[in-house]
């Protein structure tokens, strides 16, 4: 079975964030692969495991992405690809990146694509099915367990709390949510085999791509943060007063009612 | 690191070698690959012990247990492990960042350490071909935990006093062991015992002895003041029977084990040490931005920024100095043959090489996460004596270091005493270099100091190499071979050259960084060189005029005093100025940051 992993770096969940000139400082930053698509790093190696078959994981992105890939690789994926674009785009959104992605996958057989079901710093949630409807196949989104059966493959999709049970066929495309999983430590002899496993370096280039067919379709404005939150109020007095109180602030000062 | 191969500097030579930034190994040199596993082992700590540790610390060892079994399927027990035996055998930087990062989990790191090195190194280095084969891939997966039992209830520091005894069966086969062993580390549950006994009461001998070995046993757990997540038992030997294949090295050399082990025992000591202090800084900074007092978090007020910056700048000049004895093992065990690496003499050669490296990083970073474990507590107010904190169990945890694997006084005996052996058998031109400043000193004409970046810190770097060896020269000469009654004078010299060690490890780390990286990306390893070298010199100063009054009276004091006056001449640098700056950056990052 071919299995393909779409993977992002992202900013460390503990590193601060800060913005200067409308854009997120990344100097000194620690980047991480994104969390969600550990789940799927995590899932496509089991299903591997299980069936047989490689796992190969492919990222857009620079130079440094190959650290997250070799992370990667360390978990247990077979292959990693990198598709290098800091030397040919400015910029790019969800439409550059799921443009990319089809002209990766044209000519290649993948049984099952996996990725997360957002990443956890623009968190648009788009390129998975965006690029399965690209390729002409099928997605399921937010996806909290995966079992395949021949061609055939059964979900629990997760519906905002609740579960959806889907069942499709191969090939498809599948974004995961966390419950999928518990994703494993890269242990040390994996990653020590991790230097020896296979790295691709593509550039848009050879995907007969240039610049103008991956302009972005969306324009980023203005990059703020949230306002910082204010120390809250206690309110004193009997309750009959406190309520009072409270409706009046959330009408005047607040006017949210 | 081929090039660097070649160089092979002798342990000591710091103090009479003049190094460039290329001539050490600094964390700036990390791979990718040592990254990653310095992360999974944070993960680890994080994800799998520390949920844990309140379980731990309440001696539910059962947990130990699996946990190292845990922590062995990640290939966390096998780094010093060779491959042929079913470890990994990776690199010294790899398995210093594993203990680097265990550190967080305060008693477990103990448990985890007490098994990958005390316990498993002794037959990694020193073992036979068969005992190798029967214990280290099993010691590697964590299927057996290993303890290690030199200390007695009276003899401690002075080991070879051990009064535990073995005595050859009248067939021949088994050595019959007989003594206590205290305070011995993973106690409940090890499988394997590294044990020192003497062989008729005269041969100090080292053995492998199996917990389901006939006539071994445990006593009752000790209830200590910190590491409570650890076993700590006595074992009882009582006509044990230990099969003679189980002798570990040559009958009557147990001390070359014994000494080499502890030498190990107290780098890696050194490495957790710096680990700790990382996590106490990050605990104390993420609490001041947090609380708030006089309407102000408290982190803006300018004595908690003194705080931080003194500890952050003593953490750095710990990490530069750990981690380039790091890599002085890593050069000398890196140009052994496959075949002197099968070899224990060669390898005990090896690393009684750095032994006086290991004796100072060890009292220098202990001494460094007891003060950063204090400071830490002393942030959090009344806060940090409540349990709920972190930091409590950190001050708690943190005491021991100070105290095993030699306390820090012995281990500051066993420098000068070690330096100057090293010189009498002119292995090191210390005496020579001793000689020659004499007249230096006659000649000696003020210096302009340039401005450059670390140039003011290479120039106090100097001198204060040239203030250790007058005053160990001044010593030496006055006291000759009664010196080593001397301790308060060779206490002092301790202090003074692993001050010089710290100092220059900073200095050549920063130097190395700059060069590769530039100035502004390294700002803050200048900064915090800058204040650690200030301060580190002002410390030496203070020693060596206590030595040299001690030494000296009259004129040949005032004689000495104005050496040394010549010697300490300079422009001292606004440490007050700079400490704000460096606070400024770790406040804002909330963690240790170079």
């Amino acid at each position: 079975m071919n299995i393909y992993v779409l993977l992002k770096k992202t900013f460390d969940t503990e590193e601060k964030i800060a913005v200067s000139n409308g854009h997120i400082e990344e100097d000194g930053a620690e980047f991480i692969i994104n969390p969600y698509d550990e789940y799927a790093v995590e899932e496509a190696i089991k299903q591997r495991d299980e069936h047989g078959g490689e796992v190969t994981v492919v990222t857009i992105g620079d130079e440094d992405s190959e650290k997250q890939l070799r992370t990667a690789l360390a978990m247990g994926a077979d292959k990693a690809v990198l598709i290098n674009t800091e030397d040919d785009l400015e910029e790019g959104d969800q439409f550059t990146t799921a443009k990319i992605l089809e002209a990766f996958f044209d000519g290649k057989d993948a049984d099952l694509i996996l990725a997360g079901n957002v990443a956890i710093d623009e968190a648009s949630g788009q390129v998975g099915p965006r690029l399965a409807e690209r390729l002409g196949i099928p997605y399921v989104t937010t996806i909290t367990s995966l079992t395949i059966d021949g061609e055939k493959i059964f979900l629990d999709k997760d519906v905002e709390g609740d579960v959806e049970k889907v069942e499709a066929s191969l090939p498809i495309l599948v974004t995961c949510q966390q419950g999928l999983n518990e994703p494993r430590y890269p242990s040390l002899p994996g990653i020590m085999k991790a230097k020896k496993k296979p790295l691709e370096e593509l550039e848009i280039d050879d995907l007969d791509l240039d610049e103008d067919d991956l302009a972005p379709k969306t324009k980023t404005l203005d990059i703020f943060l949230p306002a910082e939150k204010e120390a809250g109020r206690v309110l004193e007095g009997d309750i009959g007063d406190q309520v009072k109180e409270l409706v009046s602030l959330l009408k005047n000062e607040a006017k949210v009612l | 690191m081929s090039e660097t191969k070649e160089k092979l500097f002798k342990g000591g030579a710091f103090l009479v070698e003049d190094l460039s930034g290329d001539d050490v190994i600094t964390p700036e040199d990390f791979t990718d690959e040592h990254k990653m596993i310095a992360k999974t082992t944070e993960d680890f700590v994080v994800g799998e012990v520390l949920p844990l540790v309140d379980k731990l610390e309440n001696h539910e060892f059962e947990h130990s247990v699996d946990l190292l079994k845990k922590a062995g399927e990640l290939g966390l027990l096998g780094a010093d492990v060779p491959e042929e035996y079913d470890g990994l055998g990776l690199d010294k930087i790899s398995s210093s960042l594993i203990t680097e990062k265990f550190a967080r989990a305060g008693g477990f790191s103990i448990t985890h350490g007490a098994h990958v090195g005390i316990g498993s190194l002794p037959i990694v280095f020193f073992g036979d071909e068969a005992q190798k084969k029967k214990y280290l891939p099993k010691l590697a997966t964590g299927e057996l935990i290993a303890a290690y039992a030199l200390t007695e209830p009276g003899s401690g520091s002075d080991a070879l006093g051990a009064k535990a005894t073995a005595k050859l069966n009248d067939a021949g086969t088994h050595y019959l062991l007989n003594g206590e062993k205290q305070w011995i580390t993973n106690s409940a549950f090890a499988d394997v015992f590294i044990v020192y006994a003497k062989i008729d009461g005269e041969h100090f001998s080292a053995f492998i002895v199996e917990r389901d070995f006939p006539g071994v046993s445990t006593g009752p757990e000790e209830k200590k003041m910190g590491i409570k997540s650890s076993s700590t038992r006595t074992l009882v030997l009582e006509d044990a029977e230990v099969p003679v294949e189980n002798l570990l090295g040559e009958k009557g050399k147990g001390h070359k084990i014994a000494f080499n082990i502890l030498n190990v025992g107290r780098y890696k000591l050194a490495i957790g040490g710096v680990g700790g202090a990382k996590r106490g800084l990050e605990l104390a900074v993420k609490y001041v931005n947090e609380r708030k007092q006089f309407g102000t978090a408290i982190s803006s007020f300018r004595l908690t920024q003194e705080k931080l910056a003194t500890m952050a700048a003593s953490i750095y000049a710990n990490e530069s100095a750990v981690y380039r004895t790091v890599g002085l093992f890593e050069q000398r065990m890196g140009a052994l043959t496959d075949e002197q690496l099968k070899d224990g003499r060669e390898i005990a050669k090896a690393i009684a090489e750095y032994q006086i490296e290991c004796s100072m990083n060890k009292y220098m970073a202990t001494e460094c996460l007891d003060f950063v474990a204090d400071e830490a507590v002393q942030l959090h107010g009344g806060y940090g004596f409540m349990q709920e904190y972190e930091v409590e169990r950190m001050y708690r945890d943190s005491r021991i270091n100070r105290i095993f694997e030699g306390t820090n006084e012995i281990n500051r005996l066993l420098v000068p005493g070690t330096l100057l052996k090293k010189a009498m058998k002119g292995e090191l031109p210390l005496l020579q270099k001793a000689q020659g400043l004499q007249e230096e000193l006659m000649m000696m004409m003020p210096e302009e100091v340039g401005t450059e970046p670390l140039e003011q810190e290479k120039y106090l770097l100097r001198h204060a190499k040239k203030i250790v060896l007058l005053g160990a020269g001044l010593a030496a000469q006055k006291y000759m071979q009664k010196l080593e009654q001397e301790q308060e004078i060779l206490a002092n010299l301790a202090d003074m050259a692993a001050e010089v060690y710290n100092m220059e490890s900073a200095v050549l780390r920063t130097e190395k960084a700059i060069s590769a990286s530039g100035l502004e990306k390294n700002n803050q390893k200048l900064l915090y060189t800058e204040v650690y070298v200030q301060e580190a010199f002002n410390r030496i100063e203070a020693a060596a005029k206590e030595i040299l009054i001690a030494v000296e009276a009259g004129d040949n004091l005032r004689m000495m005093l104005s050496s040394l006056r010549k010697l300490t001449r300079h422009t001292p640098i606004n440490v007050i100025a700079k400490k704000r700056e460096i606070a400024k950056a770790i406040i804002s990052e909330e963690k240790y940051i170079v």
